[in-house]
């Protein structure tokens, strides 16, 4: 299935008429637009195995983690967050959340988790439990809008330290996030970026993370699109549901609220 | 009313832009210092702004005109030049060097070899720029360059312009998106001087029709 996405993927690029057009990426997107066929959902069934196992030095599930909701309340949590917790006194992000219920419910150790946050495309590898079980958390929450609560003074400061961080340049290419999502219709080569001023734009991308990526194979999420887009400006590894990664989030979620959740997605 | 005045005034003074701009980028630089971490494989001087950086991020790279004539003397200040002082290279290594031009990538997840993350790798400039027109996977971040020399001609300004601008181009625009290619060490002042050759001489491909 993973090579059959992946092979349809490459024929479709290099199908692509050598004439520069938006309508042969569009009809890329439209190809991959099949939403039985997306192998994300192969991933999010692993996940809720997963996250239903007994696993960890507690031998427990992650069956009472509360996402924000009330214990084991999944349906809708991702549409809701990023939220401030009380447990954590912390603003946090889906994958910040998984990570702090392996730790307190099932009493895996921190360091250890951060080990091995992501499969390695290029080893061909399958997604991570920790990958699995945020895709199958986020999918409980397709077809509902966007509508983090944004109430609590933590909350509104991490969307505000979000946008400032947004237009931080540093690094040796001197790059912000804004260098490349601040303008309508701009490209990296031939791969259009999002600008997050412009809602409709910004919610078409908040609404499809997790997302299955034909070029990785896998499912990706959006600690790893942090990640990944700090790593192409060359700065040192962005840590996993750092605070940094909480308000860029936040941020970023703010702009697409209202948006309906449409998941799993799936993107070159 | 005088002293209604001189509150108003003081009022201004201590609520003034600048200090909420300094104070927002005090919390945004702890923010970074949470949220990355040193360690083998990680390079947290990548993370420290200079002063150019600085300014550009609290204006969100719209500097006030002072500002700007600031950014552009430090920055012209910084351009090196080749040690035989020819600005115009080699153009058919300039256009390797356009096409190429990954590395510098750093981390523990996907580092790239460490030979490669210096810099000198190239300039990957097709990511933002369209050039020679037969490459049609070039982006858009940055502003058409094909048929940049026949349009502009060789002369010895426009060289020079072409050299300053690729080396450092904080030096004409303020704030620019382009990376400073030069200053920041992702190209040598050589390899500068063959981009430039590329762009400028009438026989590169990037001036064919």
């Amino acid at each position: 299935m993973k090579y059959k996405a992946l092979s349809l993927g490459l024929t479709l690029v290099l199908a692509a008429p050598l004439a520069w057009g938006e309508a042969s990426v569009a009809d890329y997107r439209a190809a991959l637009a099949d939403k039985d066929a997306n192998p994300g959902f192969l991933v999010i069934d692993q996940g809720e195995m997963r996250f239903k196992e007994k696993r960890g030095p507690k031998n427990a599930s992650l069956e009472k983690c509360d996402f924000g909701l009330g214990p084991g309340k999944l349906k809708g949590a991702y549409a809701q967050l990023p939220r401030y917790f009380k447990d954590t006194k912390q603003v946090q992000d889906l994958e910040s959340r998984v990570m702090t219920c392996m730790i307190k419910l099932q009493g895996f150790n921190e360091a250890e988790i951060k080990q091995k946050l992501y499969a390695d495309q290029r080893q061909n590898e399958d997604n991570t439990v920790l990958e699995s079980i945020v895709a199958y958390v986020a999918a409980q929450s397709d077809g509902m809008k966007i509508n983090p609560p944004m109430k609590h003074a933590a909350e509104k400061e991490a969307v505000k330290l979000g946008e400032e961080m947004f237009w931080r340049r540093h690094g040796p290419m001197d790059f912000s996030c804004a260098t490349c999502h601040a303008e309508d219709g701009k490209r990296v080569r031939l791969q259009s970026l999002v600008n997050v001023y412009n809602a409709k734009d910004t919610q078409a991308t908040m609404t499809t993370w997790p997302t299955y990526r034909v070029s990785h194979g896998v499912v990706r999420n959006m600690q790893h699109r942090m990640w990944d887009c700090h790593w192409q400006m060359r700065t040192p590894d962005i840590d996993y549901g750092s605070p940094a990664t909480v308000a860029l989030i936040s941020f970023l979620t703010n702009q697409a609220k209202g948006g309906t959740l449409d998941l799993p997605g799936i993107k070159r | 009313m005088k002293n209604k005045l001189i509150i108003a005034a003081l009022l201004a003074v201590a609520f003034s832009p600048v200090q909420a701009d300094s104070k927002l980028a005090a919390k945004v630089d702890k923010l970074v210092a949470d949220s990355f971490k040193p360690g083998p494989g990680q390079d947290m001087s990548r993370l420290v702004q200079d002063e150019t950086q600085k300014v550009c991020s609290v204006t969100r790279d719209k500097p006030s005109a002072e500002q700007a004539a600031a950014i552009n003397a430090r920055e012209q200040a910084t351009i090196k030049y080749p040690d035989n002082n020819q600005l115009m290279g080699d153009w058919k290594n300039g256009e390797k060097l356009a096409k190429g031009g990954f590395g510098m990538r750093i981390g523990n997840i996907e580092p790239d070899k460490v030979e490669r993350q210096k810099g000198g790798n190239g300039g990957n400039c097709y990511a933002c720029h369209a050039m020679d027109p037969k490459e049609v996977a070039a982006g858009n971040l940055g502003p058409s360059l094909t048929g940049y020399g026949a349009s502009r001609g060789a002369s010895d300004e426009i060289v020079k312009y072409t050299y300053d601008k690729l080396y450092n181009t904080q030096a004409t625009v303020a704030c620019s998106n382009m990376p400073r290619m030069g200053h920041n060490g992702i190209l040598t002042p050589a390899q500068i001087a063959d981009i430039t050759a590329y762009l400028v001489s009438p026989e590169s491909s990037l001036n064919k029709k």
